[in-house]
């Protein structure tokens, strides 16, 4: 075990596929001699070569296209864009191709890649270095979608999401890269895909969220259980695949369920959880569902404080929702 | 052709050996499989028109730009087409059953029915799946040809593309690439003229597409796409200096497409007679058969044979396609991941019983 912060956590991850996998190759902008502007590759390319830890020109297109034929080829690419924001010129990739090839060739090409993009606010990043893009990809088949919110969950799950057979899209709560720190075991630590985590028990009001909300909805749940109401918050970790059965059995014991994500709310992955709740839990339901969100408007620079989920927010809506009904 | 500017056979500047000229037996066998392509693409466009097949991209007019550049590679190299590349994928010897297979989407599709027909693919072969969005293996072909260099495996890649991708994201993402990095890549541009309706002139101010590459730091090449040897040689000389660590190349063949973009296009809306006869009149299939001729490789009745051959080898596959029973109804949740989640297999157990009660039919 060793304390580490999370993108720590995800430079140790990424050492040891490199230490273990000849097949892994990293590229990206600024990721081999500067290390990435986080620092999430920080001594990679030193220690691996630049053959293997590749800056490449500032394409997103360009880079998630080239990962794709490296994988095609039987390697197993990392790609990191270097902020989710900037995902989109690789849209294309990701959604035309990366998700459909294993399927539109008959299974005859899989593309096991993981790309790597830091998301989310509260960093005074803006429109541009701050959204939360996740429901795009969660929406389309062929894709795994997975968000850690701690540090041995960042190594555990990136080194499962590497090791898959599938496209994973690893989105770091870059908010929390560094505020949050915890043991992390060392050597090949894997959390499996598609099990959440139940990181607080509790029994009147459920709580699902992911990645930089996690601890939010920790503090949120422990000032409540000060004025007496029990908490329960599961962190999805995977958003696709879904762990269904944590969903289904935490709101059948609490009949309560509250659902926070960063992203605006409208269409947001907060949606498809309400709605499986509605289709397969509703007569376990004592309240409406609820969901703390983002608003439906861009990110805000200034006022980013009011447009994220914070604490106050948090706590307010579980706490109406422990009185509904 | 008004502004058809054509560079010589092999083109001296991106030459470091001489290119032999393919043996009179490899000369007969291209024209053999000019002349398969071009037998099926007409059986194909009447299996569309006849309602056996729901779609299809012809390529003819683009036969001897396809047959040269893949013979100019070894089966190591690795294709990634577009949706028109029928000659390319005969030159790779891909069997003509899984091809009409695929057209059909019957039961011995290897693709599972999962595409429209034209966009195949076959790891066997070397020859990635294609998509529909135009550009995007362009990138991909680059990140195979570094993977490959990664693993010291000296091989090829080639991209296959027309005149409208130039104008696409990954054409300047992948040359970009391509000249960064210095990859073995061959982008095989068949410039046909028309990206459905928009003439070569309106998709780039550029004389030419292959001087595009110029801004990337490689070559690009001009070359006749309607002379088979023109061809040939170009892209031997490109593989040829890209596996000797000289880096990538830009051909663009200058063809006509001689049909429509597809069969739901009708090029009379924006092209004239006039502009199609002149091209008809440098058919590269004709062209090729004088030269045979002249060369006397070739004579009337062996052309005759060649095409009946390539008809009756078609028919037979046609026939062994439709008798075959069609793709399982529930098959199209899998391949989605490498194991189908429990979501979806929820969602194929409740198609499974709705088929089951007779409440939808596949």
């Amino acid at each position: 075990m060793t304390e580490l912060t999370l993108v720590q956590a995800v430079n140790r991850a990424l050492r040891h596929a490199l230490q273990n996998d000849p097949n892994v190759i990293l590229l990206g902008e600024d990721i081999g001699v500067n290390g990435g502007v986080f620092r999430a590759t920080e001594g990679l390319q030193k220690d691996f070569g630049a053959e293997r830890v590749i800056d490449t020109p500032l394409s997103e297109t360009g880079i998630v296209g080239a990962a794709i034929g490296m994988a095609l080829y039987g390697l197993r690419p990392i790609p990191e864009i270097q902020f989710q924001d900037f995902i989109f010129p690789a849209f294309d990739q990701i959604v035309s191709e990366l998700a459909k090839f294993r399927y539109r060739s008959g299974g005859q090409y899989p593309c096991p890649l993981v790309l790597r993009a830091p998301y989310g606010g509260g960093i005074k990043g803006g429109l541009y270095h701050s959204q939360s893009n996740e429901a795009y990809f969660a929406h389309t088949p062929g894709l795994k979608v997975v968000i850690p919110s701690s540090p041995a969950d960042a190594k555990g799950l990136l080194l499962s999401s590497i090791a898959d057979e599938d496209p994973v899209l690893f989105f770091e709560p870059k908010r929390i890269y560094r505020s949050v720190t915890g043991e992390v075991p060392d050597g090949d630590h894997r959390v499996p895909l598609g099990t959440a985590a139940t990181v607080r028990e509790g029994t009147d009001v459920s709580v699902f969220c992911y990645g930089a909300m996690v601890p939010l909805c920790t503090a949120a749940a422990e000032r409540l259980a000060n004025d007496g109401t029990s908490v329960e918050v599961v962190d999805l970790r995977t958003l696709v695949p879904l762990d269904e059965p944590a969903l289904l059995a935490s709101v059948e014991k609490t009949g309560r369920a509250v659902i926070v994500h960063e992203a605006p709310r409208f269409c947001g992955y907060g949606a498809e959880l309400a709605a499986i709740l509605a289709e397969k839990a509703l007569y376990s339901l004592q309240a409406p569902v609820c969901r703390v969100t983002g608003y439906d408007t861009p990110f805000p620079y200034a006022l980013e404080n009011l447009y994220l989920p914070g604490v106050e927010r948090i706590a307010e809506a579980i706490r109406s929702t422990a009185r509904a009904g | 052709m008004p502004g058809l500017v054509l560079a010589d056979r092999a083109p001296a500047e991106t030459t470091s050996a001489p290119i032999p000229e393919p043996a009179p037996a490899e000369l007969v066998r291209a024209y053999r499989t000019m002349v398969f392509a071009r037998a099926m693409d007409e059986r194909c466009l009447t299996l569309q028109r006849q309602g056996r097949i729901g779609f299809y991209v012809p390529l003819q007019g683009q036969e001897a730009a396809q047959v040269g550049s893949a013979s100019a590679l070894r089966p190591e190299d690795w294709i990634f087409p577009a949706y028109r590349e029928l000659a390319v994928a005969l030159v790779r010897g891909i069997p003509i059953q899984l091809l009409i297979d695929q057209f059909f989407g019957s039961g011995g599709d290897e693709l599972k029915g999962r595409q429209m027909p034209n966009h195949y693919g076959y790891r066997r072969f070397n020859f990635v799946t294609a998509s529909s969005p135009v550009g995007t293996q362009i990138s991909q072909a680059v990140g195979t040809a570094l993977a490959a260099r990664y693993r010291r495996e000296p091989i090829l890649t080639i991209a296959y593309f027309g005149d409208g991708t130039t104008s696409s994201n990954d054409f300047h993402a992948g040359l970009n690439l391509a000249g960064v990095f210095q990859t073995p890549t061959i982008f095989f541009c068949q410039n046909n003229q028309w990206a459905i309706s928009l003439p070569r002139e309106r998709q780039t101010h550029s004389t030419t597409l292959a001087v595009k590459a110029e801004a990337y730091g490689l070559p690009g090449v001009v070359v006749d796409g309607t002379d088979f040897r023109a061809v040939y040689a170009a892209v031997a000389a490109a593989r040829q200096r890209a596996l000797g660590g000289g880096g990538p190349t830009l051909i663009e063949a200058q063809v006509y497409r001689l049909g429509p973009h597809s069969t739901s296009d009708d090029p009379k809306r924006y092209r004239t007679d006039e502009e199609l006869n002149a091209w008809k009149a440098r058919d590269p299939l004709a062209r090729f058969k004088l030269e045979l001729m002249d060369a006397k490789l070739l004579n009337e009745d062996q052309d005759h044979a060649l095409w009946e051959a390539a008809r009756q080898e078609i028919a037979r596959a046609v026939a062994q396609t439709e008798a075959t029973p069609p793709v399982p109804p529930l098959s199209f949740f899998d391949d989605v991941y490498a194991v189908v989640p429990p979501a979806l297999q929820e969602e194929r157990r409740s198609l499974e019983q709705l088929l089951a009660a007779g409440t939808v039919r596949p």
